[in-house]
């Protein structure tokens, strides 16, 4: 119950903050040179003024700016995102389509960085200013400084081209057709790559995160009275310091999974996997404003729900903190 | 690229098409090559999504490349770019010019059952190409009527004349037959058909899953005989370039067409013998590089300022360094593959010379100032290809030599319309002008003043002549194809003498597809057309 109230509290308090955002970007979408006819257009490669004429009043383009925001926020309280118009199909349906790559790519690519970021944040630490550290905290900066986009090129050219071992893009097999687990492992082939290059720019800064945490950690006062108390080291980083190690990481995640949803629009393209982040790339280059604004509303939901969680995680993992 | 390996596919596509046309087995075809098999799957680089798919409302490649397979066009091109009927069998105009005639191939059925017949060709010429379709709607502006004295009958009724050899050059790609009994209720632009197309093609609509592929398989009921040989064709969405060259090297894609690939990777594909990269088969999909001024601007208005810049920009040097085998030096609006129109390089041309280019700013009056800077322009490059980007990058340097700074503003596809044919907001811009087989079709447009603003790839330039305008007027009407072709001789000698857009580079898209098809580019359009007769060896 007191959950249930909490949740009610958080999402209470994000509706202005979400109605601030959607407005937000409402208007700057409006600064941007051409709507999505002049997209139309472009992408026709031509066409006559009569017809463009039409097509604004079919799209309801030719109302006032104010008229338009008015009508959107009016529909949206009865829950109806509008309809796309480049995919001419109601918004909500659009968004329903690529939500599941999205949420799966996210969670895998989040949860391998969170895991090795973990394990390599440890062992770094343990070893601190030894070659086991300097070798991660090495990699870790490599790859933190790598651009997504060449290490998911370089990734399909070696995995795909030349070793020829996983599927070099796409979201599942178009040539047959599998059900069951058999469609999951196929889906899970696809997701290898993308989740790779997604999560080692990740991974960096959990490592990098957890190890300085876990140094925090080691020169507690509690820590030397575990020592002291003739456990093994072991036994003290796994029973005693990891859980307060962990603290910032989670804080951390409920940071990041806003911005995987945004940062996955290269790695969707390079993988060509069909997900939000290339939904929103392309609907704002054909000025597709109620995909747009969808997108954002359902971003925003999402984050909103992963730090709810986040909150959670906060109060078991230390009692001290309660969910209040 | 390997000369001689195209030349002997070039040969042998031309063979087996000739052969299959003519229907009979050519003793010396088993000795020449391998017997065409059945079946396999074509994968496709799609690289832009569309709103919709029927090319009876969008004319562009990126329809044609999955709805020409499906939808058929009542004539196409040939071999050597001549016209060859395709739902239509024949045809015939009237002296004047003002009625031709349609007979149509009989006993074909839409993919749904449901015969095809002159019903069809009407609705379609009257609701879509000339309401709808881009550039339709210009071609069939003089459209009155279409009747249809029988099922395999289409006469189309002209106000003024409508020159034959125009209209056969426009309608490969403005004659897509659409399906009336799937289009006469409610909106044409909304109907569910245009995302799961029905056509008379050699490929059925199976599937499209937005954002991930389109599917079409082999119908089994097609009109030509043995055809097609293809068991499907998967179009793969793939916006990222390199990715897809990638894919191509995996395996994955067969093809890519309309230039997809960047240009590095076509560079480096066309060494590796698994692949055949070559701009055969794009002639009818010719563009020319732009350079577009705006009169508004009282230093580009003068003629010897525009012929300056032209003179200041080293075009040999910038194809030769930047575009490589792909690109060759325009010298108009009507490239050199245009064998029915084009007029020779003997037009009023501007060769580099600096020199020159500093002599006609100082007489018009723009001496160098203090840095040595004459005045400056805002140049705005579209966002249709790299080669747009380097050409732009290209002009502000070269500029900058002659004491013109230049500020190179960019945007996405929609803003760039919008700011240059609508707000007119621009000094310079550059893009790409699509000549489509006939001048009259979407050149001549870029010169004709009285072009609605907002309209793109028109006159917007705040230029008018009334020489030029009477030029295109009697061109356009002109039945006689001799005068026709004088007539557009001369639109070419007085637009390059009056420059108010400068064409300076020619370029075919190019194709980049694997050595085991067979059949391909056998057509100056044969990314558009239907693939009856592609097949993949083994």
């Amino acid at each position: 119950m007191r959950i249930l109230g909490l949740a009610g509290r958080r999402l209470a308090a994000s509706i202005p903050t979400l109605i601030l955002i959607l407005i937000g970007v409402f208007l700057l979408l409006q600064f941007a040179p051409g709507d999505t006819v002049d997209a139309m257009m472009a992408q026709m490669g031509g066409g006559d003024a009569a017809t463009a004429r039409e097509l604004r009043k079919f799209y309801g383009l030719d109302l006032s700016i104010p008229t338009q925001l008015g009508n959107y926020l009016w529909r949206l309280v009865r829950l109806d995102l509008g309809f796309s118009s480049i995919y001419g199909k109601p918004v909500a349906s659009v968004i329903l389509e690529r939500l599941p790559p999205t949420i799966l790519l996210m969670t895998a690519s989040l949860s391998f960085a969170f895991f090795f970021g973990l394990v390599f944040g440890v062992i770094a630490a343990r070893g601190v200013n030894r070659w086991p550290d300097t070798l991660i905290s090495t990699l870790g900066l490599i790859f933190y400084a790598t651009p997504s986009f060449w290490f998911g090129l370089m990734a399909i050219v070696v995995f795909s081209v030349y070793l020829q071992w996983l599927p070099p893009g796409g979201f599942e097999d178009i040539g047959t057709v599998r059900t069951g687990i058999w469609r999951v492992f196929d889906i899970a082939s696809h997701l290898v790559l993308p989740t790779l290059t997604l999560g080692l720019i990740f991974l960096a800064i959990y490592l990098r995160i957890m190890r300085a945490s876990m140094l925090e950690v080691l020169n507690l006062d509690y820590v030397r009275t575990a020592r002291a108390k003739g456990l093994d080291e072991t036994r003290v980083v796994t029973r005693h310091v990891l859980r307060n190690a962990l603290l910032p990481m989670v804080t951390l995640i409920g940071l990041q999974a806003g911005t995987m949803l945004g940062g996955s629009v290269v790695v969707e393209s390079v993988f060509s996997l069909p997900g939000l982040g290339r939904l929103a790339y392309e609907s704002v280059v054909q000025r597709d404003l109620n995909t747009l604004l969808g997108i954002v509303f359902v971003s925003a939901l999402l984050v909103i729900s992963v730090n709810f969680v986040v909150d959670l995680i906060y109060a078991r993992l230390d009692p001290r903190i309660t969910a209040g | 690229m390997d000369l001689t390996r195209l030349e002997i596919n070039r040969r042998t596509a031309l063979l087996t098409s000739a052969a299959i046309a003519a229907n009979v087995i050519n003793p010396m075809r088993a000795f020449a090559q391998e017997t065409p098999r059945k079946g396999g799957v074509f994968n496709v680089h799609y690289a832009a999504e569309q709103r919709q798919l029927n090319p009876s409302i969008q004319a562009s490649t990126g329809v044609y490349i999955i709805g020409g397979k499906i939808q058929e066009n009542l004539v196409d091109l040939d071999a050597n770019g001549q016209p060859v009927g395709v739902l239509a069998e024949s045809w015939e105009a009237s002296p004047d010019g003002k009625t031709v005639t349609f007979k149509l191939r009989k006993g074909i059925t839409w993919h749904d059952g449901k015969p095809f017949t002159s019903a069809d060709v009407e609705f379609t010429a009257m609701n879509m190409w000339k309401k709808i379709l881009n550039y339709g709607s210009t071609l069939q502006l003089f459209l009155t009527a279409v009747e249809t004295p029988d099922a395999e009958t289409a006469i189309f009724k002209y106000e003024r004349p409508m020159p034959l050899n125009l209209l056969l050059r426009a309608l490969p790609d403005l004659g897509y037959i659409s399906a009336k009994h799937l289009y006469e209720n409610g909106d044409i632009r909304q109907n569910p058909t245009n995302l799961s197309p029905v056509g008379t093609g050699p490929f059925k609509f199976v599937k499209y899953e937005r954002g991930q592929y389109i599917i079409a398989d082999r119908n089994e009921n097609y009109w030509r005989p043995n055809a097609p040989y293809l068991d499907r064709i998967v179009w793969r969405v793939i916006t990222d370039r390199s990715a897809a060259a990638a894919q191509m090297e995996a395996g994955e894609l067969h093809y890519a067409p309309f230039s997809s690939l960047t240009i590095s990777d076509l560079a480096r594909l066309s060494k590796d013998k698994r692949f055949i990269v070559s701009t055969k088969g794009n002639e009818g999909n010719a563009r020319t590089n732009t350079l577009e001024f705006n009169f508004r601007r009282k230093e580009l208005s003068d003629i010897k300022v525009r012929r300056a810049i032209a003179h200041a920009i080293n075009v040999p040097f910038f194809i030769d360094n930047f575009l490589g085998d792909f690109a060759k030096l325009g010298t108009g609006p009507i490239p050199s593959t245009s064998t029915d129109f084009y007029p020779g390089p003997n037009t009023p041309q501007y060769p580099y010379d600096k020199a020159k280019a500093a002599a006609l700013l100082d007489e018009a009056g723009f001496k160098p100032g203090r840095g040595g800077t004459r005045f400056s322009l805002k140049l705005l490059p579209a966002p249709w290809g790299e080669d747009i980007s380097l050409w732009s990058t290209f002009i502000q340097q070269s500029l900058g030599e002659i004491g013109i700074p230049v500020d190179i503003v960019r945007n996405d596809g929609g803003g760039f319309l919008k700011q240059v044919y609508d707000e007119h907001a621009f000094d310079l811009a550059t893009g790409w002008h699509q000549y489509r087989n006939d001048p009259a079709v979407s050149t001549t447009v870029w010169y004709r003043s009285g072009q609605p603003k907002g309209a793109p790839w028109t006159n917007q330039w705040g230029w008018e002549d009334k020489n030029v305008d009477k030029t295109i007027d009697d061109a356009a009407t002109e039945v006689d194809p001799v005068k026709r072709k004088a007539l557009y001789a001369q639109f070419v000698k007085e637009v390059n003498t009056e420059l108010p857009v400068w064409m300076p580079i020619e370029q075919i898209f190019v194709t980049t597809i694997t050595a085991k098809a067979r059949n391909h580019s056998n057509t100056p359009r044969w990314g558009s057309t239907s693939w009856h007769d592609l097949w993949l060896s083994t």
